[in-house]
């Protein structure tokens, strides 16, 4: 890698639960270059100045979703954000806004993991199939209605983002609606019935205030906020539909 | 200590540990199965798989090709059992997967598509656009929170295995977020820890991919097969070594060198034509492809950055429409980490370390030597990649053989019962000790100083190609840098989160299996796939080295090298070779089979 000299400063939210009584900041000078990324940053200071910061990461190309934290306030990927684009400033990193911190600028993950183990995330055959029988057939279009929702890396980015997951952790929040969605829109799933039940909750969609934060600063494009949007006309339908058919419209 | 009594332990949560829990849960819901992982379970280097998995699947395929490619494309140095039974099992995962929810492209008419993949005679790649490995592993962990009988253990770290009366009956594992260790308990254990590609620099692995499971086998005596060969992808990005899939090359996209000229064609693997031709040019296996950039390297024909050395690969002709279409992420990495846009602009590239082809030993049911213990996929050396493997092989191996791995697992623990949970427990507690000496004793080593001398040193003598001095200079690089192992110092003395300790332990890991590498490669006197020499053994010596290579643990000193045999069952060694000449060669293995009867 080409020395062009430059030195960002980077200051990162510490806090080591079995020394420190709060979380603090703590300031390091790092040499880069103009392709590193922020996470090589980090990695930088973890290799050659402090090996007790601590921080997630592994595939350094934006798919398995481990680096997320705040750079200057704004949720990003550590490994697709850039130091080029902070220097001359100082680059902030904190861990992801509304988890609880573990350490350093690691969040506990339970509450997002558990929320997704809630909502089915698997297929529930509409028509059974045997192997022998070979894959079901899907179209295009039919592929086309869900994999956009398919995409999502649970980096929980958006759920930085989100105000609402913020003010109550109740709520379902936008990366596992997305996904909830992905599976209601599957022409091989026929277990809508039973996630929408989750979507009409209070914890559901109907949480959800339309900022459309959350869709913004997602790394792969997955509009989470057009899949919460989706399910609320579709739970609203639900709703209506309730008093006028005898089992209710979820079929 | 916590102790936790399973049936059944699978380390590693990627797509063969994930296979393997729910092959397990289904065999036998009444067993208990313990699923450790160091990272959440999609979170596994099974993520970043790009191209897509093998699969016999058109009318005018057959298995037999299928066998034929694999078995040519790894330099015969395959299991041919083995490879019969992997292609005969690929298409029935590729739909279980399917029914899983795994969102395949499909053809106009609904059916999954299928597309050219390098070395592969037919279009046989299923594939999810070019994220192949992230929807197969999403789609089994989802899968996989259906069972209630497997028990995740996220976010914890395997320091050991617990091998007691010649058995394997358990794994320590550290919970990262305390730092408490929990015995886990197991009549049969699973290793499925993925491939060790962070011995080398320049890598297309993530950070994770540190031969953990390797290592630990290796040290409990189960030998690592065929170590010295080792994966170079020919299309990487410079610097990261961040993967362009082979799928680029499968959609059409072409190579060229410095002076736009199509250089593959002076390997061997002509005629260059304009459209893609199987097994030839572009669509060459990769070792042939690293080695094709090494010698346009040696003339000077490929252009300077400042990452590297690279040569073009060009996408332009693909145009929009289909780039976005079956490419999305490789334009997406290419414009984020490049500012490159593949639609017109073609992307440097150069070889990057990406695949361990050995690992642990393990039979045609996935069993080790060692009893109660099985692996799978890119840990695991079943067989089926010989000195060279077929790109989108290793994505349906993770089925096949995860499959058989926890079906198996589970046979043997219904077999047999735990005897003495106490001498566990005490074998748990010295292991413990072990792992803390690292954080107790203080030393003066930088675990990236020492980390960053190996992969130096292992990109020197293990190379694309390889010379017996250089190896010799690795080999006594890494005996040096266990002796300094010893002394490596973990400044963070804490225990929750404390990742620099996870560090020291990786290392000693990565060095044992850089090891078992260099050593390997040292003693194989011939050149065989992936395995070339340039010191006087340039040649194939099938009289000599047709054998697997078998790297035994020494405590004290280095790996002692022995070999086995290899099963041979209806294809002989013949030439191998691609383009015109390839299909030559294979009329003519045609023809001699038909004058076999």
């Amino acid at each position: 890698m080409a020395d062009d000299g430059k030195i960002i400063e980077i200051e990162v939210l510490r806090y080591r639960p079995e020394q420190d009584k709060e979380p603090f900041f703590q300031s390091y000078q790092v040499p880069f270059t103009d392709d590193m990324s922020v996470l090589q940053g980090l990695q930088y200071i973890k290799d050659q100045l402090d090996g007790t910061l601590s921080f997630r990461w592994s595939c350094r190309m934006a798919i398995c979703g481990s680096c997320g934290a705040m750079a200057n306030g704004i949720p990003k990927l550590g490994c697709k954000t850039f130091l080029r684009d902070y220097y001359p400033r100082k680059l902030r990193v904190e861990p992801l806004a509304h988890f609880p911190i573990e350490r350093d600028l690691v969040v506990g993950v339970e509450d997002f993991i558990g929320k997704l183990e809630r909502i089915k995330p698997y297929i529930v055959p509409k028509e059974s199939r045997t192997l022998a029988q070979g894959e079901y057939l899907q179209t295009p279009a039919q592929l086309e209605r869900f994999l956009q929702f398919s995409s999502c890396i649970n980096c929980m980015l958006c759920y930085a983002a989100c105000p609402q997951y913020g003010l109550d952790p109740q709520f379902i929040g936008p990366g596992v609606l997305a996904l909830l969605h992905r599976y209601n829109a599957d022409s091989r799933d026929g277990a809508r019935a039973q996630r929408m039940e989750l979507v009409n909750a209070e914890e559901g969609v109907w949480s959800c205030t339309a900022v459309g934060y959350c869709s913004e600063v997602c790394p792969k494009g997955v509009d989470p906020a057009n899949a919460v949007n989706q399910n609320k006309t579709a739970s609203a339908m639900d709703y209506f539909l309730r008093f006028v058919l005898p089992k209710g419209a979820s079929r | 200590m916590q102790i936790f009594k399973a049936d059944i332990a699978i380390v590693g949560a990627g797509g063969a540990g994930m296979r393997a829990a729910i092959a397990a849960a289904e065999a036998d819901p009444s067993l208990t199965v313990a699923l450790i992982s160091k990272v959440y379970p999609m979170r596994s280097h099974t993520v970043a798989a790009e191209g897509g998995a093998a699969a016999v699947t058109q009318a005018h395929d057959s298995l037999l090709h299928h066998f034929d490619d694999t078995v040519t494309g790894g330099d015969w140095l395959c299991e041919q059992d083995v490879v019969d039974y992997f292609v005969a099992h690929c298409a029935e995962e590729m739909v279980q997967l399917d029914h899983w929810g795994c969102p395949w492209s499909r053809k106009d008419d609904g059916h999954a598509n299928v597309r050219a993949f390098g070395g592969m005679k037919i279009e046989r790649t299923w594939f999810a656009a070019d994220k192949t490995g992230f929807h197969m592993l999403h789609t089994l962990f989802q899968t996989s929170i259906k069972y209630p009988s497997i028990k995740r253990f996220d976010e914890h770290f395997c320091s050991d295995l617990i091998v007691e009366d010649g058995r394997c009956q358990g794994v320590l594992a550290i919970g990262i977020g305390t730092g408490e260790f929990t015995l886990i308990q197991a009549k049969a254990v699973v290793i499925a820890t993925g491939g060790a590609g962070r011995v080398f620099r320049q890598n297309t692995n993530g950070g994770i991919v540190t031969g953990d499971g390797m290592a630990l086998a290796y040290r409990h005596g189960v030998p690592l097969r065929d170590m010295e060969f080792v994966q170079y992808h020919p299309t990487c990005l410079p610097g990261t070594g961040l993967l362009m899939t082979e799928a680029c090359r499968g959609e059409g996209g072409i190579m060229v060198n410095k002076d736009g000229y199509r250089y593959l064609q002076d390997y061997g693997l002509g005629p260059p034509d304009p459209w893609p031709r199987k097994k030839a040019m572009e669509l060459g296996p990769r070792d042939r492809l690293s080695q094709a950039f090494w010698h346009e390297e040696q003339k000077g024909r490929t252009i300077a950055t400042p990452q590297g050395q690279v040569v073009h690969l060009d996408l332009r002709q693909l145009g929009e429409k289909k780039l976005h279409e079956r490419l999305p992420q490789i334009c997406e990495m290419a414009e984020e980490f490049l500012g490159v846009d593949p639609v017109h602009a073609p992307i440097p590239v150069r070889p990057a370390v990406h695949y361990t082809m050995g690992g642990i030993l393990a039979d045609i049911k996935t069993a080790s030597p060692l009893p109660g213990l099985y692996s799978a996929g890119e840990c695991s050396s079943v067989g089926i990649h010989g000195a060279n493997r077929l790109g989108s092989n290793s994505l349906s191996e993770l089925c096949v053989f995860g499959k058989v791995a926890g079906s198996e697992a589970a046979k043997f623990a219904r077999s047999v019962s735990i005897t003495s949970p106490t001498a566990l427990q005490k074998q748990a507690e010295a292991a413990r000790t072990r792992a803390l000496s690292l954080v107790t004793r203080s030393g003066t080593e930088r675990i990236a100083v020492l980390r960053n001398e190996m992969a130096v040193s292992m990109e020197r003598g293990c190379g694309i190609y390889r010379l017996g001095k250089d190896l010799q200079a690795t080999c006594d690089k890494l005996d040096e840098l266990k002796a300094r192992y010893r002394n490596v110092n973990v400044e963070d003395k804490s225990s929750v989160w404390n990742t620099e300790w996870l560090l020291a332990i990786e290392l000693g890991y990565l060095l044992d299996v850089a090891q078992a590498m260099a050593y390997s490669a040292l003693n194989r006197k011939e050149s065989r796939g992936s395995h070339q020499r340039l010191d006087g053994f340039e040649q194939r010596d099938d009289v000599n080295y047709l054998r697997h290579t078998l790297a035994h643990y020494a405590a004290d000193g280095p790996p002692r090298i022995d070999y086995g045999a290899v099963a041979i069952t209806r294809s002989q060694p013949g030439t191998r070779a691609y383009g015109a000449a390839g299909e030559k060669a294979e009329q003519e293995r045609e023809s001699e089979g038909a004058d076999n009867g």
